[in-house]
């Protein structure tokens, strides 16, 4: 079946019931969603489907057809990080990290239909992941800070826009 | 991610050591040993005493490589487990050698390129490798500029380095490459090393990114998780239902039958799958456990009445302090008791191991903390000689001490074997993790203390039953593969880890002083659960008896707790962090207000790594009894500071992962089987309860060594927690969690 990943199309083998998440990092090599515990209980799967937040491991394919798939790799790249990792690194917001891709996938999701999110809005739309590190506090500045950048990058070529 | 492309093999290098010492007349002066003149020559002398593990690995090249091309590579035998150890070592080398921070590589953790330096474990990696990579980096700069001064024909006090070169006044250079000629840096390292003045430090002491955050936000390959031979093969275990029990039956026919299944192993008790893709895999497994019939054993303790069946299992007994005065001026007598259940480490990925077994011997691609001793018990488990298995650490999920690393390797290797030349990928499910990782002991505390007349403290009597807290590989017994096999070996008789840093006596003995004292580990050879090391092993339990009962002692002495510490502690670094804490939070000032409390509690980690105070306000809710820690501030003396950022990480980290332990974490388990074996059945923390604020405050110590810091702020958070709930609701907590069907039942709304 084919799906829509990160903009591109592609076409996989896996059956139908198998979920998501093996599907990302067994048959394409991608490594940001991570398996955590295949129950929907600990968010470090999470990507984005349609522009919602979404746990993967428990995600079959026959429910992905024709949806628009995100995950952390179609943020930006290691040498051109959008701003959501941007602001990760720029916080030093990780210590093992393992969680951090499946938290800024659901801090996006909020972020795209929420660009106003208040403190109070990010805290409750991360309550479904889970860090073990204990790096909350430099997710949270984290994502206020992606917020800040995501804003002021869209005023900019807003401005442009009227320039042109 | 393959392994480290180097060439040399350092096995081979090190065949001949001693003969291969090479001369040092040109080092210079200050590196020079003098040979005591009056040594005899039948009896040599001791060989100096070199600091951090240049002990274990003297020479200079197991440690710093220059290649001709001026590449430099740094090494240690510690292990990134996402406490930025990796950023730190490499500013410590980049500051003495005087090269670029991104200049360098380094190679971490690998059983044929790194220097053993044991487990990554104990806050021991700045104190061991970091102090090492230190002396090793300064030395081989003193060495480069001997070269250099000799080839230019100048003294080397006229020389100076840079960005990698060795500068003359004349304006020559000599690019460190060039002046490594052969076996130049294999050299025993001197005890002694020319050390760049504090002052002048460029790279350590700043905040430094970490190297390896950008490629886990990116989704770069990070982790072992993350690793993809050619030709991998995913396999899953079976484990056994409960502790101890036996496979009595398994018809296997079907599950072979299935699609994508190469190969069902069972061998003994120990039961795998091994499938071309991960979710055939992951229903083979299924359908293999469905067709198994175990027979168990109901030998668990009476999990309402566990700290009764600890302080009453057998014990030896372990005298650590007895200074006690027969005549004490006792005006006031105070006694408690304490508990804490097992705990979990509660890692985010579950454990994880590829490996490849060929005829020259065994690859595993591992997370574990130590990979040494980890190759040491596959090793014996595999009976291979320990040169024909090579173990590779790559990161995983955090792992805070000893988790299912170590197991997940094993499985790997062993089913390795079963079908060789093709990588095997072992990734445990969260229900394996949760119910077979070792747990951090159940432990009991007993507390006894005397005020005088003056509110001091008059005498001291302490007792603290556990089970060891560490039951880690170096022999095959202690992996659950050895364990589960036909032919299984025996798990390992456990021991007590001695003082002064000590396992459930870790921290037992408090800092503060005392005119009369004794202190008793009443050691638990047997262990009715499985477990090991969870980061500070008994220092959270000690720190947070003593602590709380520091409180209790300054309550019924009508003294503030802060100032009733100070009162007590002679240790200058000590009080600094005390009142530095108690500063910052704004102590004397807190407002009381109903519901809310505040609590202050103090340790020095091991008493002898990082101090570390914290204060600490709990916001109490009265109709259900949660405790939620709304604002933490610590004061941290971790010696001489390499990395600020990374320290402060470590620390927000402990305080967020000991509030959670505090509040809500406990192993359950019925007569036979662990139930605690998710995230729902094991709850942590989570986004709703994460504080208001953390500040960190950070006393640096330019040029003291440098004190261990990664488990420090664990006691000593759990502490706060308890007196600020016990100055909230008037009510104090001695039994972990401090959960909040506790503090409603004894709060009773």
């Amino acid at each position: 079946m084919k799906l829509s990943i990160n903009g591109r199309e592609y076409d996989v083998g896996a059956d139908a019931e198998t979920p998501l998440l093996y599907v990302l990092r067994d048959e394409l090599a991608l490594n940001g969603a991570k398996f955590g515990c295949g129950l929907g209980q600990c968010g470090a799967c999470t990507v984005m489907v349609d522009g919602e937040a979404v746990f993967s491991c428990v995600t079959p394919l026959l429910l992905l057809e024709g949806k628009k798939i995100t995950t952390v790799e179609g943020l930006g790249t290691v040498d051109n990080p959008g701003p959501m990792q941007s602001a990760f690194i720029e916080e030093q917001a990780a210590q093992c990290g393992y969680c951090i891709a499946g938290v800024m996938m659901r801090a996006q999701a909020l972020l795209q239909k929420n660009p106003d999110a208040s403190d109070a809005d990010i805290r409750s739309t991360l309550q479904p992941n889970l860090c073990r590190c204990g790096t909350h506090m430099r997710i949270l500045r984290a994502v206020r800070r992606a917020a800040d950048m995501m804003k002021s990058k869209q005023a900019a070529s807003a401005a442009d826009g009227s320039v042109r | 991610m393959t392994a480290p492309a180097l060439c040399i093999d350092r096995r081979g290098v090190l065949a001949g050591t001693g003969a291969l010492i090479v001369s040092y007349s040109s080092i210079g002066r200050a590196l020079a040993q003098q040979a005591p003149e009056s040594a005899p020559p039948a009896a040599p002398p001791p060989p100096p005493k070199l600091p951090g593990s240049l002990k274990d690995s003297p020479f200079l090249d197991s440690w710093i490589r220059v290649d001709a091309d001026g590449g430099i590579t740094v090494f240690t035998g510690k292990a990134e487990l996402g406490q930025g150890i990796k950023t730190a070592l490499l500013q410590i080398a980049a500051e003495q050698l005087d090269v670029k921070f991104e200049a360098l590589k380094i190679v971490a953790a690998d059983t044929s390129l790194t220097p053993n330096e044991g487990y990554t474990a104990g806050s021991h990696s700045m104190q061991d490798s970091g102090t090492a990579i230190l002396h090793a980096a300064a030395q081989v700069r003193a060495i480069l500029i001997a070269q250099a001064a000799q080839r230019l024909g100048l003294p080397p006090e006229q020389l100076s380095t840079a960005h990698g070169f060795v500068i003359a006044g004349d304006g020559r250079n000599l690019g460190y490459g060039e002046l490594v000629g052969d076996q130049l840096l294999h050299a025993q390292a001197q005890p002694q090393s020319p050390l760049k003045d504090p002052s002048t430090f460029k790279v350590m002491g700043k905040p430094v990114q970490r190297v390896d955050i950008p490629v886990k936000v990116t989704g770069g390959k990070a982790y072992v998780q993350d690793f993809r031979p050619a030709g991998m093969v995913h396999a899953r275990v079976v484990r056994p239902p409960s502790y101890g029990a036996r496979l009595v039956g398994i018809d296997t026919s079907g599950v072979e039958k299935m699609p994508g299944v190469q190969k069902v192993l069972r061998d003994g008790n120990f039961l795998a799958v091994v499938a071309e893709r991960e979710f055939q895999a992951v229903k083979a497994m299924r359908a293999l456990a469905a067709a198994a019939r175990w027979q168990e054993t109901a030998n668990l303790p009476n999990q309402a009445d566990l700290a009764s069946v600890i302080a009453g299992l057998p014990s030896q007994d372990i005298t650590i302090v007895d200074n006690r005065q027969p005549s004490v001026n006792a005006a006031k007598r105070l006694e408690a008791t304490y508990t804490r259940p097992y705990q979990s480490h509660g890692s985010i990925g579950p454990s994880c191991a590829v490996a490849r077994a060929e005829d020259s011997g065994v690859t595993v691609w591992t997370h574990t903390q130590g990979v040494f001793p980890d190759r040491q018990a596959i090793a014996q488990m595999l009976k291979l000689p320990p040169e024909q298995v090579r173990c590779i650490q790559v990161e995983g999920s955090g792992c805070y001490g000893h988790n299912g690393a170590d197991d997940a390797a094993a499985d790997a290797a062993l089913i390795a074997r079963a079908v060789p030349g093709k990588p095997v990928r072992v990734q445990w499910m969260r229900e394996q993790e949760h119910g077979w990782e070792p747990f951090g002991p159940a432990m009991v505390t007993k507390v006894s203390a005397a005020l005088d007349d003056n509110g001091m403290i008059a005498d001291w009597d302490y007792g603290v039953w556990s089970n060891t807290h560490s039951m880690r590989p170096g022999a095959a017994g202690a992996l659950l593969a050895a364990q589960h096999m036909e032919e299984p070996f025996p798990v390992p008789a456990p021991k007590p880890i001695p003082m002064p840093e000590g396992g459930g006596d870790r921290n037992s003995i408090p800092i503060y002083r005392l005119p009369s004292a004794r202190v008793i580990s009443h050691f638990l050879p047997a262990m009715p659960l499985r477990v090991s090391a969870l980061r500070s092993l008994g220092a959270y339990m000690n720190v947070f008896t003593i602590e709380s009962f520091m409180d209790e002692l300054a309550a019924t002495s009508g003294a503030d707790p802060v100032g009733f510490r100070l009162k007590h502690l002679d240790d200058k670094r000590a009080r600094d962090v005390v009142t530095l804490a108690a500063a910052r939070f704004g102590w004397p000032s807190f407002p009381k207000q109903p519901g809310c409390g505040r609590g202050f509690a103090f340790a020095r980690y091991k008493n002898l790594a990082a101090y570390c105070a914290i204060a600490a306000e709990v916001a109490v809710e009265h109709e259900t009894g949660r405790a939620r820690l709304v604002r933490a501030v610590a004061a941290v003396d971790a010696g001489q500071v390499v990395n600020p950022d990374g320290l402060v990480n470590q620390v927000e980290g402990a305080i967020v992962q000991s509030a959670s332990w505090t509040l809500y974490e406990s192993v359950s388990f019925d007569d036979a089987r662990i139930t605690s074996i998710d995230w729902s059945s094991y709850p942590i923390l989570r986004f709703d309860a994460v504080p208001d604020s953390i500040d960190v405050h950070i006393i640096d110590k330019p040029g003291l060594p440098f004190l261990g810091s990664g488990e420090t702020g664990q006691g000593p958070v759990a502490a706060a927690i308890a007196n600020a709930i016990a100055d909230a609701t008037g009510y104090r907590f001695r039994d972990l969690p401090l959960s909040k069907q506790r503090i409603k039942a004894a709060i009773g709304v």
